[in-house]
């Protein structure tokens, strides 16, 4: 750690502090101490999510550089000659039987690619969470709605990286995983077929792709994720990190330990633990045994074939199209059971990605926004959110629709008619719950504010009747009830030239869903009014 | 707590309302609320044991040289594990040693100095909380204003607006010059080759034989008992020198034998079975997977997949999941020396659908 | 990145002997090896006209319900005329039958006679018509050639029973089982009868030596643990992914609390 150089150094340096005065003349980078070095980080345990992806990136990173140097992306046909006897004299590709070198006969080679690819399930798991810690507390709001956006394509980036690293071994199971994306490459309208003609190199599943979806997840990829990444985070920088409300927090400032030393001996310690999670996960559980899964040859299949995690949602979606969307229209094929999904998913990703402009709109609060939301306290967004969860819950558990079968003896087809109907109705049924939750929730809020909390103590009055104390609260446990801001709907008005515009009626009627069912934080006049009128 | 910014009483005042901090912006459909409670200001600081009982002090500071002491003998273990337990004896116990030594090695060493600093901080570094000032993200007044006139001051220089010609003609360029990149992409596949073509047809023709996939050898259609499911390859095709996978991916064909009177065949399709044996692609119509999974009872073909079943006896129509179209069937026969043989190639695309496929 | 600290380990040779040992101790747990006891084959002759009475009068009392008393078959359960001594031993010795009840399949039970009984029966099915026998001890030993059973394994088998044999889901409810501790002889027969809705794998499908192949790939899976570690029920992606969202990421934020949590 560099300690700030002072320019009036005394006579005798340490060693560290003669190193700090080198590297500033040097570069510059005493303005850049003095500046970021003593910046308050809010704390709290859901503001480390997002931490855990960036470690979990940078394992993956280390990793994988290692496997570079082992791995060989050609699709060139050898026979197997490794130490795992099942393969022995097998014919696989390069690809695969480098993969199964790098696994048993590089000593540490396997600790290594099960981290790698653990890393990635975590990598992608903590950005899912991190958004969803995002999301609830309504901390997309101004000024953050880009870095949302940033977050979001990094999101869309990470699962590209680990699907076309789960493709790169060429083995039966990433094997079937590309011969379903040509699937649906195919049929896409207009493009499909030259596109995955295009992909592949010819036909499927040719002798191209390994070594294009290793480019792809080498180089421009991580590339990419590595640039935004660096725009996300100068972001956070900028902006500064919210807080949770509390008492001396404000709109205005930002409370927490400084970064050096604390928050920087938190966050290096962190980074240690998350890839010490990882290396205790991969020293202790298999990963994606290639070895059982054998040479990608387009004739066999695996009971159980299933994409990782992130890509479940997609194949979830393809399992619960009933039969027959399908048709010849135009002396073409119009394959519906293909595009129903990929348009609802596409509909699906653009709406949260765009989410916090819709919210921005329907307010038209233009003010910065520092303050994170209790997710009690925005209760249609908060049960937006539900629903939304619900409709991924379904899709996702679909995609392992046959593992349910067998280990919760049911049938295969009463679980994808259960699903069918859990996507299409249960993220209103979420929707309701979740929005009366909360509104409870609040309710509960201002009671306890009005009347303080229940003491469990019983009292008895010397008129003979029995009352429950309650406990007032303090002014710091009070303020943390009282703190947020409620939104009333939108009256409509004519404009400027005396009209009322469709957007206007569309933006009002947006209003009333959001806010018609409103709780408004307990005033000061309405406690003084509660003392009054109670014991 | 210390502050370096700010009093409480500064804050309180600060927060009375939260637009205060910018009065012009609008706060949209926000209730601000007129008798609001005030922001009470930082509670006070609450010491740690640590702060407050040196022995405390100094045992925390033992657990933290602890747990590095310990990273440093984590690392010592992985280097010695690596050693100690080597793999190479074709033995898949010993790659499982290798990689679990190495691995709790690496995690004691990792979990050392993470659990260690994370400790540091929080019991042994001095409990400062800062509070920094907010800024607004656009910046003053004056700094936006500057920002302006530099664009202002470029336009006028560069004419930009003005010049409307150069500018309209460089927009075009603009627009026009990646498109030879696109072309480049052509030659992601051979040129030779269009890929309509190329789905329309397999390996099987007439008289082609079928063989038992992997091995290659030819079947008789005596070998095929009631019950039995067979999984096939054209014969030749493992002696392909080039194109092999590419050529199975749409000549896999499952061979099945049904009591007769099970087989409910289609008029036109009742010369392309023999005495109750059927093939059928393998290749599923959804998006392509080898649909193989046959329960000889039920005569049921499911796709692991995204669980499309087909019905055999029925001429391999869907019965559930999201495929449209039933199996291709492969129209077979039996030669002189009672090996079966296709009587053609496929009558339809095999596999996935796709646009052009009508 | 644990090169550097070479340096530094030298001091400590005993202690790192000392983590080694406890390590040995902690994990060990995990290496105990899985084996499954082998079953020692009852002595029964099978001409003997003995052991055929004794078979059929074992199955009249247990069997005839629903096969009927010369195994004809009625309206409950199918005719076992031709069926093979190899079918009655899969099915009776793996618990399958006597069935306890009508479902989408003959649910797998504790083995209901012994290993006497159940040749005695075998024998006297097979007496009533001719079919496939119970295989010789040579072809389900496991000496074979795994790679060449792993690949026919994966072509006629992997799609319904999993690439590790782990098991998979059928239509309506049905189901492969699992073949983590499937006898070898019990494999053998499954492929040559075709239980339940099991397609039959002939011998001019698969050669009994291609089937001694595949049992030695069995054997080897069963005998061998995955080199990586735990296996998860070696259920794939699916498992993986649960895994690391409740057990990698559920630790990680306990982590992240007792990181932020204020110091008492």
């Amino acid at each position: 750690m560099s300690t700030a150089p002072s320019a009036t150094a005394p006579q005798k340096r340490s060693f560290t502090a003669a190193a700090s005065v080198y590297v500033n003349e040097r570069t510059s980078v005493a303005g850049f101490v003095k500046e970021l070095g003593r910046k308050a980080f809010p704390d709290h345990w859901s503001f480390l999510l997002g931490e855990v992806a960036l470690f979990a990136f940078v394992v993956v990173l280390i990793s994988g550089t290692f496997l570079t140097f082992f791995f060989q992306a050609s699709m060139a046909e050898v026979h197997y000659d490794g130490s795992y006897v099942p393969l022995k004299g097998v014919e696989m590709s390069v690809a695969m039987a480098s993969t199964l070198d790098i696994s048993f006969d590089i000593r540490g080679g396997l600790f290594v690619r099960q981290m790698h690819h653990w890393g990635a399930l975590l990598f992608v798991a903590a950005i899912g969470l991190h958004m969803l810690r995002i999301f609830f507390t309504g901390a997309f709001r101004k000024p953050r709605e880009l870095n949302w956006v940033i977050g979001f394509i990094l999101f869309i980036l990470a699962m590209a990286e680990g699907f076309t690293g789960y493709s790169l071994p060429d083995d039966l199971l990433s094997g079937n995983g590309l011969r379903i994306i040509d699937g649906m490459v195919k049929g896409i309208p207009l493009i499909g077929t030259w596109t995955s003609f295009l992909l592949f190199g010819g036909e499927f599943p040719g002798t191209q792709i390994v070594g294009r979806l290793y480019t792809l997840h080498i180089l421009l990829l991580p590339a990419l994720v590595v640039a935004l990444v660096a725009l996300h985070l100068v972001f956070v920088v900028v902006h500064k990190h919210t807080q949770y409300a509390g008492p001396g927090k404000t709109q205005q400032n930002a409370v927490g330990p400084p970064i050096l030393p604390i928050y920087a001996a938190k966050a290096g310690g962190f980074f240690f633990i998350v890839f010490g999670v990882l290396a205790l996960i991969a020293s202790m559980f298999t990963i994606n045994p290639i070895w059982n899964y054998g040479p990608y040859d387009p004739s066999p299949v695996s009971a159980g074939t299933q994409p990782d995690w992130y890509i479940g949602f997609a194949d979830g979606a393809l399992r619960l199209i009933p039969p027959g969307w399908e048709f010849v229209w135009l002396d073409r094929t119009w394959s519906f059971n293909i595009l129903v999904p990929l348009i609802v998913l596409g509909g699906f990703i653009v709406t949260v990605l765009i989410y916090p402009f819709i919210e921005a709109w329907v307010k038209g609060d233009k003010r910065e926004h520092h303050i994170a939301d209790r997710p009690r306290n925005a209760p249609t967004r908060t049960a937006i959110g539900a629903a939304g969860v619900t409709f991924y819950a379904g899709l996702w558990a679909a995609a392992s629709s046959d593992i349910l079968a067998t280990h919760f003896w049911l049938t295969m087809e009463g679980v994808i008619h259960a699903l069918q109907a859990t996507v299409i109705i249960g993220p209103f049924i979420a929707y309701f719950i979740t929005k009366r939750v909360c509104i409870a929730l609040q309710k509960k809020d201002r009671e306890i504010v009005l009347h303080g909390y229940e003491s469990g103590r019983i009292v008895k009055l010397p008129g003979g009747e029995f009352i429950e104390v309650h406990q007032p609260l303090d002014e710091y446990e009070r303020w943390r009830l009282v703190s947020f801001e409620s939104y009333e709907p939108l009256m409509i008005r004519p404009n400027a030239r005396g009209k009322i515009t469709v957007g206007q009626r569309i933006r009002a009627s947006f209003s009333r869903w959001f806010f018609e069912d409103r709780i408004a934080p307990v005033s000061k006049g309405e406690l003084e009014a509660g003392h009054d009128g109670h014991h | 707590m210390a502050q370096d910014d700010h009093s409480s009483a500064e804050i309180a005042a600060a927060d009375s309302s939260h637009a205060a901090h910018d009065s012009a912006v609008s706060p949209g459909t926000a209730v601000i609320a007129a008798d609001a409670f005030e922001n009470p200001g930082f509670p006070p600081h609450r010491p740690r044991v640590t702060d407050e009982d040196p022995k405390r002090e100094k045992r925390a500071q033992r657990t933290v040289y602890t747990l590095f002491y310990l990273s440093i003998l984590g690392s010592v273990w992985a280097i010695a594990a690596y050693m100690l337990f080597p793999m190479e004896s074709n033995n898949v116990g010993d790659v499982r040693l290798n990689n679990m030594f190495i691995g709790l090695g690496a995690t004691l060493a990792l979990f050392g100095i993470g659990f260690g600093a994370v400790h540091w901080a929080k019991a042994i570094m001095t409990d400062v909380e800062l509070a920094d000032e907010r800024h607004p993200i656009g910046g003053s007044p004056e700094t936006q204003a500057a920002a302006a006139q530099v664009f202002a001051d470029a336009d006028r220089e560069s004419g930009f607006t003005r010049r409307a010609a150069i500018r309209n003609s460089l927009i075009g360029a603009l627009l026009v010059f990646p498109l030879p990149a696109v072309v480049l992409f052509r030659g992601f596949a051979p040129q030779d080759q269009i890929p309509v073509e190329l789905l329309s047809h397999t390996m099987w023709k007439k008289g082609t034989r079928l063989a038992l996939d992997p091995s290659g050898t030819p079947i008789k259609a005596a070998d095929v008992t009631i019950g039995s499911a067979f999984h096939v390859i054209p014969e030749g095709l493992t002696e392909l020198e080039h194109g092999k996978l590419e050529e199975k991916a749409k000549a896999a064909v499952l061979l099945m034998r049904l009591n007769p009177e099970e087989l409910n065949e289609l008029p036109e399709r009742e010369s392309w079975s023999y005495e109750g044996i059927v093939a059928y692609s393998k290749i599923c119509t959804h998006v392509g997977c080898p649909v193989a999974l046959y329960e000889q009872h039920t005569h049921h073909l499911l796709c692991p997949c995204h669980q499309s079943q087909f019905d055999v006896a029925n001429h391999c129509e869907v019965i559930f999941g999201p495929a449209k179209r039933p199996l291709p069937q492969l129209p077979i026969a039996v030669d002189d020396e009672g090996y079966l043989i296709a009587q053609s190639d496929f009558t339809e695309p095999v596999g996935p659908s796709f646009w052009e496929r009508h | 990145m644990t090169r550097s600290k070479r340096r530094a380990g030298r001091r400590h040779p005993l202690a790192t002997a000392a983590l080694l040992a406890l390590g040995l101790v902690f994990t060990g747990g995990a290496y105990a090896a899985l084996s499954t006891g082998t079953v020692a084959q009852a002595e029964v002759d099978p001409n003997s006209q003995q052991t055929i009475e004794e078979g059929k009068k074992l199955f009249q009392a247990n069997c005839a319900t629903c096969h009927g008393l010369e195994a004809q078959g009625t309206d409950n359960g199918p005719s076992l005329i031709g069926v093979g001594a190899a079918s009655v031993d899969f099915q009776v010795g793996t618990g399958r039958m006597p069935m306890q009840m009508q479902g989408p399949q003959a649910q797998q039970k504790p083995v209901q006679f012994t290993d006497e009984q159940v040749k005695q029966l075998a024998y006297y099915v097979a007496s009533l018509g001719p079919g496939p026998e119970i295989p010789s001890d040579h072809l389900v030993n496991g000496g074979g050639d795994a790679a060449n059973g792993a690949e026919l394994f994966r072509i006629n088998c992997a799609m319904c029973h999993n690439v590790a044999g782990a098991g998979g889901a059928l239509t309506e409810g049905k189901f492969a089982p699992p073949l983590t501790d499937v006898s070898g002889v019990h494999i053998y027969e499954a492929m040559v009868t075709g239980p339940q809705n099991m397609p039959v794998f002939n011998d001019l499908n698969i050669s009994p030596e291609d089937k001694r192949d595949v049992i030695t790939y069995l054997k080897y899976v069963q005998d061998n643990r995955s080199p990586g570690g735990f296996e998860l029920g070696s259920l794939g992606p699916v498992a993986e992914g649960l895994f690391i969202w409740i057990f990698g990421l559920g630790a990680i934020v306990a982590i992240t609390v007792w990181i932020t949590a204020k110091s008492n």
